[in-house]
């Protein structure tokens, strides 16, 4: 952010802003999509009136310039700061804009960039998001599912067969390390936002929903094109990821809110687990605070609505599908096709990814003006977080799957861009084998590195891609490096996702769950991490982002998170007059 | 707004804890409270018995909750970790909360719990601790005015011991 006032001045990379400077949102640097909405917020401090400010774009004032009335907001949420805004603002003509707020002496500044996109490559865009996958999960998937003979694998991943590769860099506007909301609400809006918010900048806001929005690629998708709209995840449908297709909040929790974000917008195509928001608050299980039943507001939209695979397979022809399969998030592919642990006895009938996926594409692409659709497997980053790696790995290979599907629904036709990328990265690494039968009586002496690693002996995959035995006697070594207090195994985790840490004696601090720790040669590890945090968090690495189809030549080098967004709005010809 | 299951009460908890605020407490929570009229004639209700299912369109009540509606009831299961030292209700669990299977962005109560209301404040034990509660069942939703916490299934008029 660039602040020019008396000796507050500070370049770009300022970390510390300065305090008494104006805040102006979009931030500096934002790259707008041409046409794309966004509320223009400046926050000045010290409550000037406001006769006393001033803002400007390119020297003209702002309302003038966005052709929409401003509103001031003197103490805004009772706060020692002004607010200037004008919401839902767009910018059509292409090129570099500064935008001025003034207070007395005080000038601040931002530049931002409005971006063209030329005419449509693409008519599709499919949007994998490998929750949390890092570089070990998909070289862990690939040993997994194509076995490793003499250092040489037995085939590709979907994943990596793909001719567009680019390092993805996904921090946020507030730190080095990303969440899932604001990583997500980069590649679906184009600019940053701050951990736990979507598709809004961070600003002082009170209320969770008031923060500065910016419009997400379906809202101007379905806005400006017609297009059709499809969020498929795994996960609960309000967690961060999906919402960030739909959602305006700070705060990912608005579980609630998100429901109705996604009624607001109402993609064509819905899938996931997380049905105690959609009921009314007097049915049981509900999570609702209000009356508000959901599954029957989006039927009375013409949604077929569905909570088995039975029922998905059956809904083919149904023009709209809202697959709400689990009550949680759906269980991992590990649980429901092997181990049939987590809550597969309770929803015996969930349906894969692919079968989403499948269903999706049938569903989106009777739409001729095209579809956008986003595919989560979002329990990479769930059982990373847990540190069950197997599990995390069993997703990997499924998204895979479903890369794979919507691989061969794009090569029969030369209109789709899909792009393969997670959202952030987990510390985690490869660093060789676990052996049963190496001799010593504590886990380290198990492990095997280097040449003593040798090879894992997984049984060759099924059909599917996936060992249908986990627990062999050779195994990966599969690290974190972020953990609390707990007690590794060093063996996968048959009787259900792990626990690593339980609540400790002193308040909101964790320790090592005792379960494991009397598994034999299990190394009790004291944890790396504050002692609040139960399990393994996210790591600042950058991520590996593949794609293949029209616009996917965009891809390389490193780029920051929001590229992403611009890369597929250029491959759609989002910008206004770009001959669609 | 919070969403109503997941915010009011922590899931913090574990035993060591526990042990060491129930020797503190236990001279309070020694007192039975007079929940003996109930139990003479009262049936006992097991978390198992209480839906017979769990849809992704919502729960669905056992009949022989619905038919216990009303009436006075017995029940063992575990105090979840209370808010306050001393409290008119708290909520009951069929395991206990020290472990925190869902210590994922948003905690979360399970499915299967009861709240209950006791006929007066009294101090409340620490969390994960078992206890067995007799008072009357109230079954269907009911939204406490005071805390905004929403229960399907109650017991009030409740007293409790350690069990």
């Amino acid at each position: 952010m660039k602040y020019v006032a008396g000796l507050c001045i500070a370049g770009a990379l300022a970390f510390a802003a300065c305090a008494h400077a104006q805040t102006i949102y979009p931030l500096d640097r934002a790259e707008i999509l041409a046409g794309a909405k966004f509320d223009l917020k400046v926050e000045f401090p010290s409550a000037p009136e406001q006769g006393a400010v001033k803002v400007t774009i390119n020297g003209q004032d702002a309302d003038k310039a966005l052709g929409k009335d401003a509103t001031f907001v003197s103490r805004e949420d009772g706060g020692d700061y002004s607010a200037y805004w004008i919401r839902g603002a767009a910018i059509t003509k292409p090129g570099k804009y500064t935008v001025e707020a003034t207070a007395g002496d005080r000038t601040a500044s931002v530049g931002w960039e409005v971006f063209d996109t030329g005419a449509p490559k693409a008519k599709n865009v499919i949007l994998f998001i490998g929750d949390g996958m890092s570089i070990a999960h998909r070289t862990a998937a690939r040993i997994l599912s194509k076995g490793i003979v003499q250092g040489r694998y037995g085939g590709e991943l979907a994943m990596d067969d793909m001719p567009y590769m680019a390092l993805v860099s996904t921090a946020g506007t507030d730190s080095i390390v990303t969440d899932s909301a604001n990583s997500m609400s980069s590649y679906t809006t184009g600019h940053k936002s701050c951990v736990n918010a979507l598709g809004v900048y961070c600003a002082r806001n009170k209320n969770t929903l008031d923060h500065p929005k910016v419009e997400t690629i379906s809202e101007i998708v379905k806005r400006l094109r017609g297009m059709a709209v499809g969020v498929v995840t795994n996960t609960e449908i309000e967690d961060a990821t999906p919402a960030g297709m739909v959602a305006h909040t700070r705060r990912r929790s608005d579980y609630n809110d998100i429901v109705k974000m996604f009624f607001a917008v109402q993609p064509e195509v819905m899938m996931g687990g997380g049905s105690p928001s959609f009921l009314a608050k007097s049915t049981p299980g509900s999570k609702r605070t209000d009356e508000d039943d959901y599954i029957k507001k989006f039927e009375q939209a013409g949604y077929k609505f569905v909570s088995t695979k039975a029922e998905l397979d059956a809904a083919k022809g149904a023009p709209k599908v809202l697959g709400l399969f689990n009550t949680g998030n759906v269980d991992g592919a590990l649980d429901r096709m092997f181990l049939k642990k987590g809550g597969v006895a309770k929803f015996p009938d969930q349906p894969d990814l692919t079968d989403q996926v499948k269903a999706s594409l049938d569903i989106l692409s009777k739409n001729d003006n095209g579809f956008v659709l986003m595919v989560e497997s979002g329990r990479i980053d769930k059982y990373s977080h847990s540190l069950d790696w197997e599990r995390a790995v069993y997703d990997t290979i499924m998204l895979d799957n479903a890369v794979k599907l919507a691989k061969d629904f794009a090569a029969a036709r030369n209109d789709t861009l899909v792009i393969v990328v997670p959202d952030h990265a987990h510390p985690v690494s490869i660093i060789g084998t676990y052996d049963d039968d190496r001799p010593g009586q504590q886990l380290r002496d198990k492990l095997g590195v280097y040449a003593e690693a040798g090879f894992p002996n997984y049984p060759p995959a099924n059909a599917q891609g996936y060992p249908d035995k986990v627990d062999v006697s050779r195994r990966i070594a599969f690290m974190f490096g972020s953990y609390p207090d707990y007690c590794d195994t060093g063996h996968p985790y048959l009787d259900g996702e792990n626990v690593p840490a339980v609540a400790g004696a002193t308040k909101g601090t964790y320790v090592a769950n005792e379960k494991y720790c009397t598994v034999p040669a299990a190394a009790r590890v004291p944890g790396n991490l504050p002692p609040a945090d139960a399990q393994g968090v996210h790591s600042g690495d950058d991520v590996l982002l593949t794609a293949t189809g029209p616009g996917a030549e965009q891809f390389h080098g490193r780029i920051d998170n929001t590229r992403v967004f611009r890369a597929m709005a250029t491959a759609l010809g989002l910008a206004p007059g770009s001959g669609k | 707004m919070p969403r109503p299951l997941s915010q009011p009460l922590p899931l913090a908890g574990e035993r060591r804890r526990h042990r060491r605020r129930a020797v503190l407490l236990s001279a309070a929570a020694a007192i039975l409270l007079p929940a003996a009229a109930h139990a003479l004639d009262a049936t006992p209700l097991q978390f198992d018995q209480l839906y017979k299912s769990f849809g992704v369109r919502g729960y669905e009540f056992s009949d022989a909750l619905a038919a216990l509606n009303g009436k006075p009831v017995t029940m063992r299961g575990y105090m979840a970790p209370p808010l306050k030292p001393e409290s008119r209700f708290f909520v009951l669990t069929g395991q206990p909360l020290a472990l925190c299977p869902f210590c994922q962005s948003d905690a979360d109560w399970p499915a299967d719990i009861v709240v209950i209301y006791l006929r007066s404040a009294a101090p409340m034990l620490g969390g994960g601790e078992a206890v067995m509660v007799s008072g009357r069942l109230e079954v269907g939703s009911w939204t406490d005015p005071e805390t905004g916490f929403v229960s399907q299934i109650r017991i009030v008029d409740a007293g409790f011991r350690r069990a």
